[in-house]
């Protein structure tokens, strides 16, 4: 399975992501410049973490005018696996092919954090290597990871189980101290309509081996290849 | 000229007749300015100079010391580790955020301009006392400005030390250091080599930012220091990152032959000192700087520092090679000029010459003064005085809480929440233990670094205290199994030409050489702060010093917690302790004074190799230096840190608050699986070091006893509250 790791100017989690794929899950991987009009090979494109562009009118509010960003929009309707890490959420949010909006933390200050989050919902290409209510411990670090969206919006969400994680405690008990950025109802991480489409604001790239403190990140690395072998297999089948 | 000119440039009557002698005539306007900030105390360390050559610079590991952007030491298999450190302290005294951003900004810029790739920052900082609201404001712009320029580049943030006095109120210490690893043969130093050679600009456009900075840096603080805002830079963190791509990769690509960061005094600096390290000389056409702004003057935009600029010597059949990697990353070089052989530093402006001077008479022509140093009336008088005079405390437990939770102690998480220190995912250690472990995934090594300086020591005992500086950083670097490999310094102090302050710093520098000697470790590469005086009243001598070590391989590294019931505790090291400068001191009774504990640096030595040794034959569980607060403050953040209790039993021959919270050099506490107890025992009786076993892990209580008296009793539950929670408390 191919995955494409894009890098706008600013990007600073694209080498995270590329290690975690190439050297943990053992998969081809490649970088994808903003500049690049073509997704042709890639069966999963991360966005990743960092300050594109510097992040300085809103984050990820520049990422999503560039030259790469109408070629996910089709990647996307096409079917294809994107995934959005934090800055890479914020520029999915930014661009339309997610949901809702991420404000600054309620706290106005970065934080840089081991997270607790539930998986709301494992019948996804993004988590169906977790179970249902399985508490999985990724760090966060952001700013601005404080997740909104209008009541309607958020009702159709959760009628669609779009809502992915949702930040709790370490016994999956959702406490107002264990949401560290002021998300509405606690959530970590959405994904689109047709599930093909997530964004998350913890960083499972950084929860790869267990000597950085964390290895549940590699159950969102290893749904995507499970999603990806089974259609493989429908495919050939 | 008019006899103001010069001193209102920092200048002495004598420096200027210098500057006439060295150039054969009277300095125009432009180049006055640039013998003014390439002549102040920032740039040339003329009060430093002498005392600096005391530090052994060289050693078998050593590529480069002191002298260019940043040191470099091999760590063996064809790598080397890059590291500096650096203050910035008068801009953030005026400006917090965009005073520790840009400190950021610089010290990385020095990093890769070598041709590193950066791995890590740490940090030194020092504020006054956070009930003041100008505390808690530059307290607070410090952090998020840290934060601000760290998090965008993506390096991380992995350890630091944060202390608070009242000396440091409008003053507060900045020093930002920077680690990087590079393949040896991509070193590239800042010299304009090769007549013909061509001068390139690239990064951000010139403006009229931190004008003077350097001649900012190198006065005292006052009222009106408020005015010289301007001279403060501002930082492009974004921009910095795509300096930081293009750079690696033009130096990677072997495109150029010399680079050089634009820092403090701008492009004065960059042009002199690149000729004067080469021997060379430099011709330059000012109008090809790309400004910011119209109008600027000559000597503005030779003096500017604004940010996020790198200067590159460039062969000329290489110049398309390196435009199109910075084209690329959406820069634009510009080429101001060429080298040449004639040693002199030329700039035109609209056709006309402004500027001839000799480089090495601009960098490096400086006078060295050897101010006289006078011991000052406070030393002897506060020596004399004797902590144990003062009356016995009864409640172990109170002055415990208290400790924990005074903002020296306690736990700096509300601090280091706010870096990112995951980013590159190469932290193996965070920040929070003895040192921080960076791992480098192409050779399996590890890298600890950790930075220490204790103000409160040195304003006592300045030898000592410079002594006991550089023996904390190299035995917090042996305390997670690294072999300390080289050192960089932070010298942070009031006005030397005052002679007791310059008796400090000759002082400090002397104890801090022979620390340096006696350890092997040399110091590749650091920076001198002076005039850190407001309204006339100095900082304590504040030396700082940044220590990096190596591990073989990253997954021998050892942590300060308790992680398993039953495990033995041992102390290994040292007896001596004193309350003299002790936590105990400031926080119980509110003193500063009294004689501290000696250090025996033959014996630190050896501490230090038994620790690696045990470490790096697993024969430990954890490893934690005594330091401030001492032995209950050392057992407490040991309990903290893996979350279960202590029952120590432990016999005191003298006072209990001298056993509890005496503070000494050399002392360790480990932690030992039972079976492995006696042979970590014996080993360290045979190396010397005296070994006491002094309790096990066990419970959720920290209970020390001496003989059948209760000391202390405590959950580690409260003490967790104390610990956690104060700076939640203080600033929201």
């Amino acid at each position: 399975m191919k995955f494409g790791v894009i890098v706008f100017p600013g990007s600073n989690c694209d080498l995270d992501a590329f290690h975690l794929i190439r050297d943990i899950l053992q998969q081809p991987v490649d970088y994808i410049s903003h500049q690049t009009a073509d997704l042709a090979d890639c069966d999963a494109v991360i966005l990743p973490g960092g300050f594109s562009y510097g992040d300085y009118l809103r984050s990820g509010a520049i990422a999503r005018f560039s030259k790469i960003m109408p070629k996910v929009a089709e990647f996307a309707a096409r079917g294809g696996l994107v995934l959005g890490i934090c800055n890479g959420f914020q520029v999915l949010t930014e661009a339309g092919l997610l949901p809702g909006a991420l404000y600054r933390n309620d706290s106005l200050q970065f934080r840089c954090q081991q997270v607790s989050v539930r998986v709301e919902n494992s019948d996804t290409p993004f988590t169906n290597a977790a179970s249902r209510g399985a508490v999985l411990k990724i760090p966060i670090a952001h700013g601005d990871g404080n997740y909104f969206a209008p009541p309607e919006l958020l009702q159709q969400m959760e009628k669609n189980r779009q809502i992915l994680f949702r930040y709790t405690d370490e016994k999956g008990k959702t406490r107002i101290d264990a949401n560290p950025n002021g998300s509405l109802d606690q959530i970590a991480g959405v994904c689109n309509e047709t599930g093909n489409v997530a964004g998350m604001m913890p960083h499972p790239e950084r929860a790869g081996e267990l000597i950085l403190g964390s290895a549940d990140g590699l159950f969102i690395f290893k749904s995507i290849l499970n999603h990806f072998l089974s259609k493989e297999a429908v495919k050939h089948g | 000229m008019a006899e103001q000119s010069w001193r209102q440039l920092g200048l002495t009557d004598q420096e200027y007749a210098m500057i006439i002698e060295q150039i054969g005539r009277e300095p125009n306007l432009v180049e006055l300015n640039m013998y003014s900030v390439m002549w102040s105390e920032h740039c040339s360390y003329k009060h430093s100079q002498s005392a600096l050559k005391q530090f052994p610079t060289s050693g078998r590991r050593v590529i480069q010391g002191p002298g260019e952007n940043a040191g470099v030491v091999d760590i063996g298999d064809g790598w080397a580790a890059v590291f500096k450190i650096e203050s910035h302290n008068h801009p953030s005294a005026v400006e917090p955020y965009q005073g520790a951003a840009t400190g950021v900004g610089g010290i990385l810029r020095d990093i890769f301009t070598m041709g590193a790739q950066p791995v890590a920052f740490l940090n030194s900082l020092r504020f006054g006392n956070l009930e003041d609201a100008r505390g808690r404001y530059l307290f607070d712009g410090v952090i998020a400005g840290i934060g601000g320029y760290g998090n965008c580049v993506g390096i991380p943030t992995v350890g630091g030390e944060i202390y608070f006095e009242d000396c440091y109120q409008g003053n507060p210490l900045v020093n930002a250091m920077c680690v990087g690893i590079m393949p040896l043969e991509r070193l590239v130093l800042g010299k304009a080599v090769g007549v013909g050679n061509l001068i390139v600009l690239v990064g951000a456009r010139t403006g009229r930012d931190g004008i003077h900075g350097v001649t900012f840096a190198s006065e005292e603080l006052s009222q009106a220091s408020e005015e010289r805002r301007p001279a403060v830079q501002v930082g492009d963190p974004f921009l910095g990152k795509l300096l930081l791509e293009a750079t690696l990769e033009v130096i990677e690509k072997k495109l150029v032959v010399g680079v050089q960061d634009l820092g403090g005094a701008g492009l004065t600096c960059a042009l002199t000192e690149t000729a004067a390290r080469a021997g060379s000389g430099i011709t330059v056409e000012l109008d090809r700087v790309p400004l910011r702004e119209a109008g600027m003057h000559p000597f503005e935009i030779l003096t500017s520092e604004s940010q996020e600029r790198m200067l590159l010597i460039v062969e000329p059949d290489q110049y398309k090679a390196v435009e199109a990697v910075f084209r690329r990353w959406e820069l634009s070089p510009a080429v101001l000029g060429k080298v040449t052989a004639d040693g002199q530093v030329i700039a035109r402006f609209k056709g006309e010459e402004v500027v001839r001077v000799p480089a090495a008479s601009v960098s490096g022509g400086a006078p060295v003064y050897n101010p006289e140093a006078q011991e000052p009336e406070y030393f002897k008088r506060l020596a004399s005085l004797d902590p144990l005079d003062l009356p016995a405390v009864k409640d172990f437990n109170k002055a415990l809480i208290s400790i924990l939770s005074s903002p020296d102690i306690a736990s700096k998480e509300w601090v280091w929440r706010r870096y990112d220190f995951m980013v590159r995912t190469c932290t193996v250690q965070g920040p929070g233990g003895d040192a921080a472990v960076i791992r480098h995934r192409e050779s399996g090594k590890g890298l600890a670094m950790a930075v220490d300086g204790n103000g409160r020591y040195v304003y006592l005992n300045p030898y000592l205290g410079g002594m006991l500086a550089v023996a904390e950083a190299t035995r917090n670097v042996s305390c997670v199994g690294a072999e300390p490999i080289g050192i960089t310094d932070c010298l942070n102090f009031g006005n030397p030409e005052k002679p007791e302050i310059y008796w400090q710093f000759k002082q400090a520098v002397a104890g801090m050489a022979e620390a340096c000697r006696v350890l092997e470790v040399p110091v590749v590469g650091g920076n001198v702060s002076f005039y850190n005086e407001v309204e006339g009243e100095a900082i304590y001598p504040t030396p700082v010093v940044g220590a990096v070590g190596l591990l073989d391989h990253y997954e021998m590294q050892a942590k300060s917690a308790f992680v398993q019931e039953g495990d033995i505790i041992y102390l290994l090291g040292a007896k001596e302790v004193s309350l003299g400068g002790s936590q105990f001191l400031k926080k119980i009774h509110g003193q500063l004074y009294g004689k501290m504990a000696g250090l025996n640096l033959n014996l630190e030595k050896q501490l230090q190799n038994l620790l690696r040794y045990l470490i790096s034959e697993k024969l430990l569980q954890s490893a934690h230096d005594l330091a401030d607060g001492g032995l209950a403050v050392a057992l407490a953040e040991s309990c903290l840190a893996g979350g279960s209790g202590a029952i120590i039993k432990y016999n005191c021959t003298s006072r209990p608050e001298l056993e509890l919270f005496g503070e000494g050099p050399s002392r360790v506490l480990v932690s030992v699986s039972p079976e492995l107890g006696e042979r970590v025992k014996s080993i360290a009786t045979e190396s010397g070091i005296p070994v006491e076993e002094i309790g096990i892990v066990q419970g959720d209580l920290l209970q020390i006893t001496s003989g059948s008296d209760s000391l202390i009793e405590m959950k580690i539950a409260l003490m967790e509250r104390a610990y956690r929670e104060v700076f939640t408390w203080i600033m929201e």
